[in-house]
């Protein structure tokens, strides 16, 4: 399983029922399912990630994130995860809403635009960042929603959401080394947050 | 896109066997409280049975299926009508499963239905033939299952009326099954589903040749029958298809000769559709299956089906087309949301295919790679 992955499995309670947005090949999932004591099931979009989590095992709606949840009812989970899939949706803030009903709580894990060596290729070669969380080349991305981790927290922030914890990344998808926590927007490749909704 | 592994060979020659499931002694009770007997079943089974009978995947058939839905009766150019799907390392594996599928209760091709001699009279049961439901052929599907020796078989594969079949056997039976696939199909017909079997019942009824039920040593009512199979076809196929199929071609000239003969193929089509129905079907079955399917409700009472369908350890794998108007994606969309409520495992996917309802029934390579993907690792015993 890839190192962000390991993440966020790591901030999902033991014996929890998870949904698994744009879960991708299931390998979360299965995760979750054999090593936590976890129930769930994913939503993917690709014909080739369902595939995968049928081979795995792994229950999976085929669907588009962006029309939202209709099939779940309200607090029907006691996780949601949208991991490295924020930046490619349409309506990323109202996938969060979203998230927030189905769930008490949302892992959501994303890049951060404001990782100095995004900043860098811009700022210095003017060009359009290119990185291992972000491969593809501007005219042909699915990631049509970047944001910085001070974005982010504004959003969370005028949603009234609460975050519970936050891990910060390298640029290979492990904990980042401690000294970026004195400048994470900078310093920080991606960010794994769990988020509650207030009170809870 | 890959495509399905291996297509895989025919089954070649198969049998239908036929079993008696219920006699007087121990007559079939419905859940109407009235009693049916003797039950006969006419089946066929496909691949070797394992030793506990854990490897059995059954098949319920939709409307108008039979129990041959592999192989063939020594015509290999008439195959069953699930052929493509079920044989020799096909999504439904006869190298690793035991695939029973019998002919439904209330059928006309070999199992016990209104059209079958009712023992207190010597004559045909007719319009005497009490109305059965869908949970009824459940009981008698499972009576066929015991008698096979399978206490629980891995799955129940069926499409549209067999869908709604696998449904009923998970809601009823909820330790009874490892699986339901159910494709195309629905947990409750629409008013227009409820009209269009209203017309093709009216067409049977109205018809001089019904003769109020009785009409065995006279002959089907043909005009009846017929209409509502032209009418039902309408409806299996999507506008697309037919568009694709028929456009507005004309059958046998270059030029319109404007009249009342046939002359659009479309015309053609539901005309041989509905004549060639009249070798192979009776109007009595037509009648009392349409009936099961309209009164179909199994979450009518949705918090109690919710309570049942948690207590279960049955999986599911729903499948729907998108050019399917007779039971859309929506159908298929709402059985999820109750399942998901009850927190059961279920996987879901509407695929794409131009040919409306009748989708389930052709070898559209994703559909069967969903399928196959599905029971495989279910084999594998890779449930968590």
């Amino acid at each position: 399983m890839r190192a962000d992955l390991q993440v966020v499995a790591d901030l999902v309670p033991p014996g929890s029922e998870v949904l698994d947005l744009g879960c991708g090949d299931g390998s979360l999932l299965q995760h979750l399912m054999q090593r936590r004591g976890c129930r769930g099931s994913g939503v993917e979009i690709s014909d080739e990630g369902f595939h995968a989590c049928l081979e795995r095992g792994v229950p999976v709606l085929q669907g588009d994130i962006d029309q939202g949840l209709d099939d779940v009812a309200d607090g029907h989970y006691d996780v949601v995860v949208l991991s490295q899939t924020l930046h490619a949706l349409r309506r990323p803030a109202f996938v969060v809403e979203e998230m927030m009903r189905v769930a008490r709580m949302a892992i959501l894990s994303f890049p951060n635009f404001g990782h100095w060596p995004l900043r860098m290729n811009l700022a210095v070669r003017g060009r359009m960042p290119v990185s291992g969380f972000l491969p593809y080349p501007w005219y042909d991305t699915p990631n049509i929603h970047l944001c910085t981790i001070l974005d982010f927290e504004d959003l969370v922030t005028e949603r009234g959401l609460e975050i519970d914890r936050r891990v910060l990344l390298d640029s290979e998808g492990r904990p980042a080394h401690r000294r970026a926590i004195r400048r994470p927007n900078l310093l920080a490749a991606a960010v794994v947050y769990r988020l509650r909704a207030p009170g809870l | 896109m890959s495509a399905v592994s291996q297509p895989g060979a025919s089954l070649g020659r198969v049998e239908t066997r036929r079993t008696v499931l219920f006699t007087e002694d121990r007559p079939l009770v419905l859940e109407s409280g009235e009693r049916i007997a003797p039950v006969e079943v006419a089946y066929e089974t496909y691949g070797e049975r394992n030793a506990d009978g854990s490897n059995a995947v059954f098949i319920c058939h939709a409307l108008t299926g039979d129990a041959n839905a592999a192989g063939h009766h020594g015509d290999p150019a008439r195959p069953g009508w699930w052929d493509n799907i079920i044989g020799p390392g096909r999504p439904i594996d006869t190298d690793r499963f035991f695939v029973v599928c019998p002919n439904l209760l209330g059928g006309c091709q070999g199992t016990t239905g209104p059209s079958s001699t009712d023992p207190s009279t010597g004559r045909p049961y007719g319009l005497r033939f009490p109305i059965f439901s869908v949970g009824d052929l459940v009981t008698v599907h499972r009576a066929l299952a015991a008698h096979l020796e399978v206490p629980r078989p891995l799955a129940v594969v069926g499409g549209s009326l067999g869908g709604m079949q696998a449904l009923q056997w998970a809601l009823d039976y909820p330790d009874d099954l490892g699986a339901a696939v159910i494709i195309a199909a629905t947990a409750r017909l629409t008013a227009q589903n409820i009209a269009f079997s209203a017309v093709a019942r009216a067409a049977i009824l109205r018809d001089p040749d019904f003769r109020g039920g009785d009409y065995h040593e006279h002959g089907q009512p043909a005009y009846g029958l017929s209409l509502a199979r032209m009418i039902a076809h309408i409806t299996y196929l999507s506008e697309e298809a037919m568009r694709e199929k028929f456009g507005r071609r004309l059958q046998n000239s270059e030029v319109p000769r404007p009249g009342f003969d046939v002359d659009f193929q479309v015309e053609s089509y539901l005309e041989h559709q509905g004549t060639s129905f009249l070798n192979r079907f009776d109007a009595l079955s037509y009648l009392y299956l349409t009936r099961c399917m309209d009164y179909f409700d199994p979450f009518a009472d949705e918090a109690e089906a919710v309570l049942r369908l948690h207590e279960g350890r049955t999986r599911f794998l729903l499948v729907s087309f998108d050019t399917d108007w007779r039971f859309d994606t929506s159908h298929s969309k709402e059985i999820v949301r109750v399942l998901l409520a009850a927190h059961r495992q279920v996987s879901f996917r509407e695929i794409a295919s131009p040919w409306g309802h009748d989708s389930f029934l052709l070898e559209i390579p994703e559909y069967h790679r969903t399928v196959q993907a599905f029971l495989r690792q279910l084999a594998n015993g890779n449930g968590h």
